[in-house]
């Protein structure tokens, strides 16, 4: 069979703010540019940060970048990479008056300069004191951010492919990346997009959690095409949750309503934070109340028909402070749990926010990976950026803010990358392997003709439900142990899945058949991972190995999918150019 | 909805998929219980709503802004109820 092959100097897969910015980058430098997305670029899942981008402009209190290096790699809980922190914090202000030169709306002071918000873990002078730190656009940055860098794409030529979903990675012979395969929704047809450099920016895999704040775009696309393609996935055991999320729904209610009085309650009636945390009983730290939960639903004081979730209940104030203080939670309660706060409690769980994990990368975007006795070796025409990418800048735990932060500044950097190695090292497109589409081929042609096999929506049911009981905040080696084997026989029904619906065009039911074989790859990944960490550092804490163990654990995990092995690789201790920053024990 | 290509109709279904979550679970939930019924004005409305940004169309559904456009209000009054 013939596929079409169309032909860019780069090709971008991912139209959030990361593929976005790089895309700008190549573009601007006159290369041929193409972005693939699955939905239209503004309404990429970037939409949803709210919070604000990090840069020690020091425009409302005295800021430097080198306390801002300091509490990422501090929040990494030293797994971060501190070249890679070093680089983004240096870059920050620059990223930011840029996008401000782009046109972005900034919030601003009286003086014209942009307003800086406080936000959780910003401080100066290494710890000292809280700083303002976060430049936003209202609540809309995120938002702000997409529609920029879409205008900015757009006045420089980038060719958008929207509605395109990324198939598989193409590699020749020499393992070097020569493009990619992708299905055009509109005809349902298979293309080979041929280039001399390919850049992942997929965004995070949250839906492999039941519970997720994720959109439900946010597959894990790349991070499936890469296990398929032999290239390792690191650190996938860290994720950041937030403790309160609306059960079987995920939409974040916010901390403030415990603040004003909420108090968490079990399928006894009873106030468990009591047990757990005496003194500041349901205000105890986000991660302490989170691990809480999930001990009570393991075991077995959940509630609902299938025990899996706890209750927040908050009828006890009032309808008047209800209505008053918290109107939005009340909205939110009504929605999307169907429950009205005044007279019942809202069921609650633990909710996956934020993968830390990643394609392996270096600060240049270049993706990274062991071979002989390198452990960071260059794919050739290989690059990654964004929530898919592990640079490593987040390491354990990701700092608030610094996620818009890294889109743009590794955006950046890895376009600069691409453009350098185009114009210096690949003048001439490498020629296709023969058998380039054959793996998409495959995929599509058995999910064509399966016969009583899988249903889609079961299996990523299975798989979500499992991935949320073994590997979500609380986490034991009996529990990860079960999980391991649970999730690879989940992954053997994922092999077997079935679509109803063998349409050509505009087949939905396809495009989430072939998301959940990128999903299953992420889940497999976690809990491998996961399971083999005996330590507890940043958003990985494991009951029976409490303490943080530099000596043996401060590395990287790298956990390949063809035979489901890991292996480790060195967090790196030597920044750009200050002095390495040693490890310290975690307080706030 | 008898006379609607129905490849416009799965296409409109796929663009209901957005970047914010909130949205996803709401326009899911009106596709599985009430797109189908939707008259041929309300369908053109509701094409109208999906390109609206994510932010802007969460606001109306969540009632936290007015929907100043008449074309809208009804068809936002519906995924209010969804």
């Amino acid at each position: 069979m013939t596929v079409p092959v169309r032909r860019f100097d780069a090709v971008i897969v991912g139209g959030g703010g990361a593929g976005m910015r790089a895309a700008l980058q190549l573009s601007e430098s006159g290369l041929k540019t193409a972005v693939l997305s699955k939905v239209f670029p503004t309404r990429s899942h970037t939409v949803a940060a709210q919070g604000g981008i990090s840069a020690s402009l020091g425009n409302v209190q005295e800021d430097r970048w080198e306390w801002h290096m300091y509490d990422t790699v501090k929040g990494s809980d030293w797994l971060g990479d501190q070249d890679a922190i070093e680089f983004m914090c240096r870059k920050a202000p620059e990223a930011v008056i840029e996008l401000e030169h782009f046109g972005m709306p900034f919030d601003r002071l009286e003086n014209g300069k942009i307003y800086q918000r406080p936000f959780g873990g910003h401080t100066q002078n290494n710890g000292e004191s809280p700083v303002q730190r976060a430049c936003a656009a209202a609540d809309r940055t995120g938002h702000a951010m997409l529609h920029t860098l879409y205008q900015r794409n757009v006045r420089a030529n980038t060719q958008f492919f929207v509605e395109w979903m990324a198939l598989d990675l193409i590699r020749d012979e020499a393992g070097d990346v020569v493009g990619v395969t992708a299905l055009e929704m509109e005809t349902g047809e298979v293309y080979i997009f041929h280039a001399k450099a390919v850049l992942f920016a997929t965004g995070g895999a949250g839906r492999i959690y039941a519970a997720s704040t994720n959109a439900f775009i946010n597959t894990g696309d790349g991070l499936g095409m890469c296990v398929r393609a032999g290239i390792p996935l690191e650190d996938m055991e860290f994720w950041q949750f937030h403790p309160t999320g609306v059960a079987g729904a995920g939409v974040l209610i916010t901390e403030g309503v415990r603040g004003e009085g909420g108090i968490l309650l079990n399928a006894n009636g009873e106030r468990f934070m009591e047990r757990y945390a005496p003194n500041l009983k349901d205000l105890a730290p986000r991660d302490f109340v989170a691990r809480s939960m999930e001990q009570e639903v393991l075991e077995g004081r959940g509630c609902g028909p299938n025990k899996d979730y706890v209750l927040l209940k908050l009828d006890h104030l009032g309808p008047d402070i209800i209505k008053q203080r918290l109107p939005g939670i009340r909205e939110i309660a009504i929605k999307f749990a169907g429950v009205d706060p005044i007279k019942e409690p809202i069921p609650v769980i633990p909710t996956c926010h934020y993968m830390m994990g990643g394609i392996p990368t270096n600060y240049r975007g270049e993706v990274v990976i062991p071979q002989g006795d390198n452990p960071e070796a260059r794919v050739n025409g290989f690059y990654a950026a964004g929530e898919c990418a592990c640079a490593s800048v987040h390491g354990a735990n990701r700092l608030g803010t610094n996620s818009l932060l890294d889109l743009v500044v590794f955006g950046k950097s890895a376009g600069d990358s691409m453009v350098e190695f185009i114009r210096n090292e690949m003048p001439n497109w490498k020629p296709l392997p023969a058998n380039a589409a054959e793996r998409s081929l495959a995929r599509i042609s058995r999910l064509d003709n399966q016969t009583n096999g899988e249903d889609v929506t079961e299996v990523r049911t299975a798989m979500q439900r499992t991935v949320q009981a073994r590997a979500a905040v609380f986490r034991n080696s009996e529990n990860l142990a079960q999980g391991v084997k649970e999730i690879q026989e989940v992954a053997e029904r994922v092999k077997r899945i079935q679509i109803k619906d063998k349409s050509k065009v505009f087949n939905t039911a396809r495009v989430e058949a072939l998301e959940l074989e990128n999903l299953i790859e992420v889940a497999v990944a976690t809990l491998i991972s996961a399971d083999a960490r005996k330590e507890s550092r940043g958003a990985h804490a494991h009951a029976d190995f409490q303490q943080r163990d530099d000596e043996v654990w401060m590395k990287h995990t790298l956990y390949y999918g063809d035979d489901r092995r890991l292996t480790y690789k060195p967090v790196h201790t030597k920044p750009l150019s200050v002095d390495y920053i040693p490890p310290k024990e975690r307080t706030f | 909805m008898t006379d609607i290509d129905p490849v416009e109709i799965k296409r409109i279904r796929w663009r209901s998929r957005r970047g914010l979550l909130e949205l996803d679970i709401v326009l899911e939930r009106f596709l599985a219980n009430g797109f189908d019924q939707l008259t041929m004005a309300e369908l053109a409305a509701y094409r109208k709503c999906l390109e609206l940004g994510d932010n802007d169309f969460l606001d109306y559904v969540n009632g936290k802004a007015e929907v100043d456009d008449p074309e809208l209000a009804h068809i936002i009054g519906i995924l209010r109820a969804a």
